[in-house]
């Protein structure tokens, strides 16, 4: 499975020539696809590109984004936020209580301003009080899982909930991007090779979309520019990479670090808000099932880039859904995997590049094989796929991934 | 000097205590109960003696994660892969000890040292990433936590190394025949596991490593410098990894005493969170053999005493709120600590500056 991390995360290295530019990425992953539409026609896994699992990818992509752009956010500016997993649990229990009382909009405003507290609570401990980081944001995990539970066990059953559930909370409005979808319905009906099988991923993400999926997504844009384009995220960055050059030329580095690790528990909650009122109308114990702990990961997998991060997410939440659609499914993508890594041993070996080629020769090969041997492969395994590929990409890209050099590092005001 | 480390070695964790002890009063006053009489309940029932017991075995087992935590921290490694390495260990010595037949004390040393090397080699593999490929040990072990999970719960299916008992929802390894398991001792219409033993053992042994071998000289040498560690000789890299695996090795025998003296076998129902708990623990006991089993015994207490409290309509999680805060209040205790020290230091060599001629001519 692991050549397709080489996909979309990284613009360095000897894989750049095959990433140049936009244009090249855009065909990449339409050869892909297309590698996908032959695999479906081959296995009849029809399950693998159906507007059903498009929907439902983007589903279960949406917290894992939320949690990845959290942990962005913090990582970015020198302090890593291992408590994403605890703030999102705060993030499913105030949308859903406050939402209970007030209605779904209100909660997810609460989610909002509790997730920027645990945040800014966060940065209190790690960025003033100086304590390990790593320490923080467990003890922040611990701390969120057990407040929830002993809230949880106080507030909702009196009113019709359970020790572990909340009552169920009104549902927000979805939409139907019209003419759109309806125009990509249609082409998908018409079960043309390769052409519907686009149009159905693209009805999948039109229809009966939440506006809360679009006002997140909106997010994804909005970090990038703040990091890339503003002053402030600027000023973010360089407090990740050399927080006492940055102090020496004037930045506030505590402060900076306040604001986008508040802003980092924001999100983080607000993508557990999105697991409590869109993806389910309930909290629920254990909702987040370590969703903040792969947001992290998208994170390392998307190279501390957001597009990095969204393609990351997109992948992970792909594979989830295609195991809580159809397990079967999984044994398809290998099989595609493999012919993508042939595809790729053969363009090596045109342009005379004999390792690369060797290494992604061997790893079709791999995948052909496991295809032939292998019925499925178990629903465990695929659960711990993004964790899986997160460790791959650590041990034999690690020298590609950059980074911010001082993210984890204690830093105190005036000290060496 | 050592005279007031000691002090405030004890006085950190005893205010952090009461720090949270004070957040869970308020909390319980909100609630509208009598903290001081809840508290009272919890001691009442958490002192009976027959909870004492399954609090003693709790201990143990916290004690090994508690102990796996601090080697790690010696050398300022922030093993949290306890939870995966413990699961390993519990899981393989389970497979291993209900597949081999030997006589009685052989087979139970088999198990446990199979458990130990299974520890070891999975915490072997973030051991190896981190020192020949610089990945951050709290990623790869946070990671590796998940995949070990999954690895044996794909193990435990009945067509590999797992049944399912008749009228049981759980999946769970064959069991250890009597030859492989650890005799109990009765006290109080209780069982005490002889897991304690060993677990004192390696309590001792952890300290006579530390502080009277050259090992643990080298050990806690590169925790300070790496840099000094290196340009005296010692062979860093080979530090880390050696004591990467031997945290491994020790997480290994956490489920260890409820394995070979309960249960006999390892099922999905083994707790998970050590992780965290260890490292907790290690943090609250300074690193030190007995901090840790004190830290290990409030934490087991506040555990099983705890559901008390469910009767009086204050659900029993409060303690995990308790224990975070905790948690939080040890280190920043020992941070504030630090700095304060760190300053009166600087006042000490300012001032001896001052008086120093060269800074009255300066005047």
């Amino acid at each position: 499975m692991s050549e397709k991390l080489k996909k979309p995360t990284e613009p360095t290295g000897k894989v750049k020539s095959l990433f140049k530019s936009p244009a090249r990425i855009t065909l990449m992953v339409a050869l892909v696809f297309f590698v996908i539409s032959i695999v479906e026609n081959i296995t009849g896994a029809i399950d693998i590109s159906s507007p059903g699992t498009s929907g439902a990818t983007l589903r279960f992509a949406i917290p894992l984004l939320m949690a990845g752009l959290g942990g962005l956010w913090a990582e970015r500016a020198g302090v890593i936020n291992i408590g994403l997993e605890g703030m999102m649990i705060v993030g499913t229990w105030t949308a859903a209580w406050f939402g209970y009382l007030h209605g779904p909009y209100v909660g997810i405003l609460a989610a909002a301003f509790f997730g920027l507290a645990s945040g800014f609570f966060h940065a209190f401990l790690t960025v003033k009080v100086g304590i390990d980081q790593a320490v923080s944001g467990l003890a922040i995990n611990l701390i969120a899982a057990g407040a929830a539970r002993y809230l949880s066990g106080i507030f909702f059953p009196p009113v019709g909930g359970d020790r572990t559930v909340s009552p169920p909370v009104d549902t927000l409005p979805v939409f139907t991007i019209p003419f759109v979808a309806d125009f990509f319905k249609s082409i998908d009906d018409k079960n043309i090779f390769f052409v519907s099988n686009i149009a159905g991923l693209i009805y999948g993400v039109t229809t009966e979309l939440s506006i809360v999926t679009v006002g997140l997504l909106l997010m994804l844009p909005l970090t990038s520019w703040i990091l890339w384009k503003s002053k402030f995220g600027l000023r973010m960055r360089f407090s990740g990479e050399n927080p006492m050059a940055a102090e020496s030329l004037g930045i506030n580095v505590y402060r900076t670090r306040y604001i986008a690790i508040s802003v980092s528990g924001m999100l983080a909650s607000l993508g557990g808000a999105y697991l409590a009122l869109v993806a389910s109308s309930v909290y629920r114990e254990g909702q987040t099932a370590g969703r903040g702990f792969i947001g992290l990961a998208t994170v390392i997998f998307g190279n501390w880039r957001p597009g990095g991060v969204f393609a990351g997410s997109v992948l992970f939440g792909f594979t989830d859904a295609l195991r809580v659609r159809q397990n079967e499914s999984v044994i398809a993508i290998l099989f595609a995997a493999a012919i993508i890594a042939g595809l790729l041993a053969l363009y090596y070996a045109v342009s005379r590049r004999w390792k690369p080629m060797a290494i992604s020769g061997l790893i079709a090969l791999f995948g052909f094989w496991l295809n032939q041997k292998v019925e499925t492969i178990p629903q465990e395994f695929v659960t711990v796929f993004p964790n899986f590929a997160t460790l791959i990409v650590l041990t034999f890209l690690a020298q590609r991934l950059t980074p911010p050099a001082m993210a984890g590092m204690p830093y105190r005001r005036g000290s060496e | 000097m050592t005279r007031s480390r000691l002090f405030w070695g004890t006085i950190a964790p005893l205010a952090a205590i009461l720090n949270s002890l004070l957040l869970v009063y308020l909390i319980l006053k909100f609630r509208g109960v009598d903290p001081i009489e809840m508290f009272k309940l919890m001691a009442s029932y958490g002192f009976d003696p027959r909870n004492l017991v399954s609090e003693l075995n709790q201990t143990v087992a916290y004690y090994m994660a508690g102990v796996a935590a601090a080697i790690g921290f010696k050398m300022l490694l922030f093993n949290i892969g306890i939870d995966g390495q413990y699961r390993m260990g519990a899981f393989f010595g389970g497979v291993v000890g209900a597949a081999v037949n030997l006589p009685p004390i052989l087979h139970v040393v088999v198990i446990i040292i199979t458990a130990m090397l299974a520890g070891g080699l999975w915490a072997a593999i973030a051991g190896y990433l981190k020192v020949k490929r610089g990945v951050n040990e709290v990623i790869s072990n946070i990671m590796l936590n998940f995949i070990a999970a999954a690895i044996i719960a794909f193990l435990l299916s009945p067509s590999l190394l797992g049944i399912l008992p008749e009228g049981s929802q759980t999946l769970q390894t064959r069991e250890i025949p009597a030859s492989g398991r650890m005799p109990t001792i009765k006290a109080f219409e209780g069982e005490i596991y002889t897991f304690f033993f060993i677990a004192l053992v390696v309590g001792v042994a952890y300290w006579v490593m530390l502080n009277k071998t050259v090992f643990g000289f080298n050990l806690r040498a590169t925790g300070l410098s790496f840099r000094a560690a290196r340009a005296s000789g010692v062979n860093a890299p080979r530090m880390i990894f050696i004591t990467t695996v031997l945290s491994g090795a020790i997480a290994g025998l956490v489920g260890i005493g409820t394995l070979l003296s309960d249960t006999h076998s390892y099922s999905m129902a083994f707790p998970a969170g050590y992780a965290f708990t260890g490292l907790s623990l290690a943090l609250l006991g300074r690193n030190h053999p007995i901090g840790i089993f004190f830290a290990a015994f409030l934490w087991s207490f506040l555990e099983r005493s705890a559901p008390v409290l469910e009767f009086e309509g204050v659900p029993p999680e409060i303690v995990i709120v308790m224990q975070g805060t905790i948690v939080l209040s040890i280190v920043v205790a020992y941070e504030v600590v630090a700095r304060i020290n760190l300053r009166q230091q600087q006042r000490a060599v300012g001032s001896v500056n001052v008086e120093s001629p060269v800074a009255k001519e300066a005047n």
